[in-house]
């Protein structure tokens, strides 16, 4: 059932735009049906992962890595899989109503159901391989979907610095989990978890946890990668909603918290998830604090969560973390589904040119002040329990450093008051109060369709639910999951009901009061606190990380940015220059290697021996054929015309054509005779295009060019002579010899007598699969970059 | 090119050259040829045929859009790694079975050769999708 759920959701995924051409209008209804399936499987299965139970699948993949595609369901995995699920149904259905109409929906849906089938696998896999792939899958798809407006150069940039600032780390991450699998000697993920001892005793382990760590604060958004999160919002809102709400930005806090079992006794994990996760809270808050666009509230306040999360995770508080994690997936998604509907219905998008909206849309005013309620911590709501939590887990602490103890409660509060401030900015304002515009809404605001409600109007009850009666849901989810989180079922469980934790006065409660009564204020104070707070921004705009980001990757940013120093040196755009790079670059590894490393003159030498072996009319043969090539090598540097050049370089290829002939190989030869003329014919082709043949380079260009060209083919040659020096093992030629026949190897033959070929379709059919694959993306690029140039319009053709 | 020798030659050569290319496809297993260079012959006998007759006449005899033989040919050669999945072996891994002909005999077919005819499609698709593409411009 587990990768039922699974097949389930990318078969849709693969489906949906045929669906969407067939069924039009209703689609959505129909790919709701899979993540809705999916939702109540995982609910089926909530009673039994809460007591500590795991359903476990596993498969053997590839035995030879120790890689398995193995799932595990526990009661950490459950609550993920239940918002990727649920929170995915209830975006299938609003994106139906959202895109209508839209030219390109069925792809939407396309990416979302891919995105979503990533995500679910990803909080499942109980392999940190398959877990990777997963979680790069998740990177592609939500690069797609960020970029979905992708005439929108800004939808572009921002898709491409998320994709580039998670795929970043998710390759840093690689290193880790590879790591982390030597250390432990398996890749399972429940394995490392037991063998926790291994890691810490492990010179290696403190490597393998920072690697893996980039990978987690890249994805969710910790300070200084957060800068990502508030450009992702091009996205269209319901991508935000999914994305940034409930699944992928918390896949590095789900990461986070699967393997704290393993690290949890670890100083230097406690510190980095507490600092991290401190600091991304308390700025993620404050810059929140500063927005007026609704998702940019929305989006800062969402890096202040995913802070919040990672640092309860670091200071050992578990059910605070799980239920912060429930707690904010339910407002914040509804909050997201609220500012799109604001957008599609009024056509605003900043919270401040809002107002009045209540009597137009009292059904998503609700929503919006419940949810937003709730992220501000207003009892009785979840967002009010996973607040407490908050408060009472950084007041005891039990992991990170105790000298700075004091520390955690007083950022918290005053997250906490930063928080509210945005609750009431994204919950209030646009309701109630006037716009600070005159005129009328671009679009006559109206109440959204039902199936744009659904969604948030279950997620905002469900906090409402959550809060007064933990037991239905709410308490088997984070209590179980708590567990999971600390690896051990006897963590200190807090009673989870709002009321119960707003009549018994704590310390927490206390604070929880003054945060609620400093947002209040601040609230007011909002424009002053804007005014002021503006140099800050400004200063961190000149200096800030995603100034960085800037220099080193926009290319826009002028001739000094990395990017553009870097392609111009080595992609200037002349096929020359490529060129000159690609045989420098071979010359100095390759060759380099050989001087530094290998005895080329001993080598050479001993390999001399066996050119007498030659006899006569073979080296007759070969010496008229190596003489054609080179008068045709070196013809091919005089000619002053292009059909003359191309002309003698089709003899080198000719020749060398027959050269393998001569030495046995008619395959090779065959396809060089076939490239030869298919080339010519390229050339034929181009040739009108080509400006008129001219010799543009100096003298001392030339030198230089035939200086390398002369150093490139001595080092092959010196490669091919000392070749034959080395004796080498011939496992490798014997086992595709044993292999090919069935009179030796029986019924594990390939069946076949010619060995070229067996091994291009059977022994090594993975690399070509590879193979054609790139040469397929290779004829889309030549296809794209000739047809669909700027200049014109696109038109039908060929392909 | 308007010559009414190349023209009527190419009528002739077309599927001699087409049929030799598949000959040279399916004798690979045992003898030189295969796929990939049998691909190529098919493309240089379609290039000349684009040649003798335009380019617009050989999309009205290739029927189907070059990217749709590229999906197929790769598409063939992905499925021919999962009839072994089946069986529990390796992706990929040669599973073979016989039938018989009457009047030639046994006959041996594997997923090999569906991958090779796989292979042979997507050379052909993506070098004349090249070739078409820059004949096209000019």
């Amino acid at each position: 059932m587990i990768v039922g759920t699974l097949l389930a959701i990318f078969g849709l995924a693969i489906l949906a735009p045929t669906l969407h051409r067939v069924l039009g209008r209703a689609t959505g209804y129909v790919l709701a049906l899979g993540p809705a399936s999916g939702f109540v499987y995982y609910l089926t299965q909530m009673a039994s992962t809460a007591k500590g139970e795991a359903v476990v699948r596993s498969w053997t993949w590839a035995e030879s890595l120790g890689v398995d595609f193995a799932f595990r369901v526990d009661s950490l995995s459950t609550l993920f899989a239940l918002l990727v699920t649920g929170v995915g149904t209830a975006i299938v259905l609003y994106a139906n109503s959202y895109l209508e109409g839209h030219p390109k929906r069925g792809r939407f849906f396309g990416y979302l159901m891919g995105f979503m089938g990533a995500m679910l696998g990803l909080v499942l896999a109980d392999d940190l391989i398959l877990l990777f792939i997963f979680w790069e899958l998740t990177s592609i798809t939500s690069y797609l979907l960020i970029g979905f407006d992708h005439e929108r150069e800004k939808a572009r940039k921002s898709a491409l610095q998320a994709l580039v600032i998670t795929g970043l780390g998710g390759l840093a991450m690689l290193a880790g989990l590879v790591l982390l699998g030597q250390i432990a000697g398996t890749f399972s993920v429940s394995g490392i978890i037991a063998n926790a001892d291994v890691l810490a005793e492990s010179q290696l382990t403190l490597a393998a946890m920072i690697l893996v760590l980039a990978g987690a604060f890249t994805k969710s958004a910790q300070f200084p990668f957060h800068f990502w999160l508030p450009n992702a919002m091009e996205a269209p809102s319901p991508v935000s909603a999914y994305l940034h709400s409930s699944t992928m930005v918390k896949a590095g806090v789900y990461l986070v918290a699967r393997l704290n079992p393993a690290f949890a006794e670890d100083p230097a994990w406690q510190w980095a998830l507490a600092g991290f996760g401190g600091a991304t809270m308390l700025i993620g808050a404050y810059l929140a604090t500063r927005q007026t666009y609704y998702k940019k509230v929305l989006a800062y306040t969402t890096v202040s969560s995913l802070g919040i999360m990672v640092m309860l995770i670091g200071l050992g508080a578990p059910q605070a973390a799980a239920a912060y994690i429930l707690a904010h997936a339910l407002f914040k998604g509804a909050l997201f589904l609220v500012a799109g509907i604001v957008d599609h219905e009024a056509g605003v998008k900043d919270t401040e040119q809002m107002g009045g909206l209540f009597g137009k849309m009292p059904v998503t005013a609700i929503v919006a002040i419940v949810s937003g309620l709730s992220m501000a911590g207003v009892p009785p709501l979840l967002g009010f329990v996973g607040k407490e939590l908050l408060l009472k887990g950084s007041l005891h602490a039990h992991g990170g450093p105790e000298e700075v103890a004091w520390l955690w409660p007083v950022i918290a509060t005053v997250a906490g008051a930063f928080m509210a401030v945005a609750g009431f900015q994204a919950g209030v304002r646009p309701f109630f109060m006037k716009r600070t515009v005159e005129g009328e809404y671009p679009k006559p605001p109206h109440e959204a369709p039902l199936p744009m409600l659904a969604g948030p109007v279950v997620l905002t009850a469900l906090t409402v639910i959550g809060g007064l009666v933990p037991i239905l849901f709410a308490k088997p989810l984070i209590d179980g999951t708590a567990a999971s989180i600390a690896g051990n079922s006897d963590t200190e469980l807090v009673k989870l009901s709002a009321i119960y934790l707003a009549t018994h006065p704590s310390t927490a409660l206390l604070l929880s009061g003054v945060a609620l009564v400093g947002g209040a204020v601040l609230f007011a104070l909002r424009r002053p606190w804007r005014a002021i707070t503006e140099p800050f921004d400004r200063v961190a705009q000149a200096i800030g990380c995603e100034r960085l980001y800037h220099v080193l990757f926009d290319g826009t940013v002028g001739p000094t940015s990395l990017a553009t120093v870097q392609t111009k040196l080595l992609q200037s755009g002349y096929l020359r220059v490529y060129v000159q790079v690609t045989v420098m670059t071979v010359l100095l590894l390759a060759g380099g290697l050989l001087l530094w490393r290998g005895d080329v003159v001993g080598l050479v030498q001993a390999a001399m021996p066996k050119f007498s072996e030659i006899s006569w009319t073979e080296f007759l043969f070969e010496a008229v054929l190596v003489g054609m090539i080179c008068v045709a090598a070196i013809a091919a540097t005089q000619m002053r015309g292009r059909l003359s050049t191309i002309a003698v370089l089709g003899v080198v290829g000719y020749s060398s054509a027959v050269i393998f002939v001569l030495f046995g190989a008619p395959d090779v030869a065959m396809t060089q005779f076939a490239v030869e003329t298919l080339t010519v014919i390229i050339f034929v082709l181009v040739v009108y295009h080509l400006p008129r043949f001219a010799v543009y380079s100096s003298k001392l260009v030339k030198t230089a060019d035939a200086a390398l060209g002369i150093a490139f083919g001595l080092m092959m040659a010196a490669f091919v002579v000392s070749s034959f020096a080395i004796e080498a093992d011939d496992g490798i030629s014997w086992y595709y010899n044993h292999f090919a026949f069935p009179d030796q190897a029986g019924e594990h033959a390939a069946y076949g007598r010619n060995l070229v070929n067996i091994i291009l379709v059977d022994f090594r059919s993975i690399d070509t699969l590879g193979e054609i694959a790139v040469l397929g993306l290779a004829a889309v690029g030549v296809y794209t970059l000739l047809r669909l140039r700027q200049d014109r319009a696109p038109e039908g053709g060929m392909a | 090119m308007n010559s009414i020798i190349l023209r009527t030659a190419t009528r002739f050569m077309l599927p001699l050259l087409i049929l030799f290319s598949v000959i040279v496809l399916l004798r690979g297993h045992n003898l030189p040829g295969g796929g990939f260079v049998g691909g190529l012959l098919a493309t240089s006998a379609f290039v000349l045929y684009a040649m003798a007759f335009g380019v617009p006449a050989l999309q009205r005899l290739l029927r189907l859009p070059l990217t749709t033989y590229i999906a197929v040919g790769l598409g063939m050669a992905i499925v021919s790694g999962f009839p072994s999945l089946i069986e529990g072996g390796p992706f990929l891994y040669g599973m073979w079975g016989s039938f018989n002909l009457a009047g030639i005999g046994e006959i041996k077919v594997g997923t090999p050769l569906l991958f090779d005819i796989g292979v042979y499609f997507t050379v052909m698709g993506v070098c004349l999708m090249m070739l078409l593409t820059l004949a096209e411009e000019s």
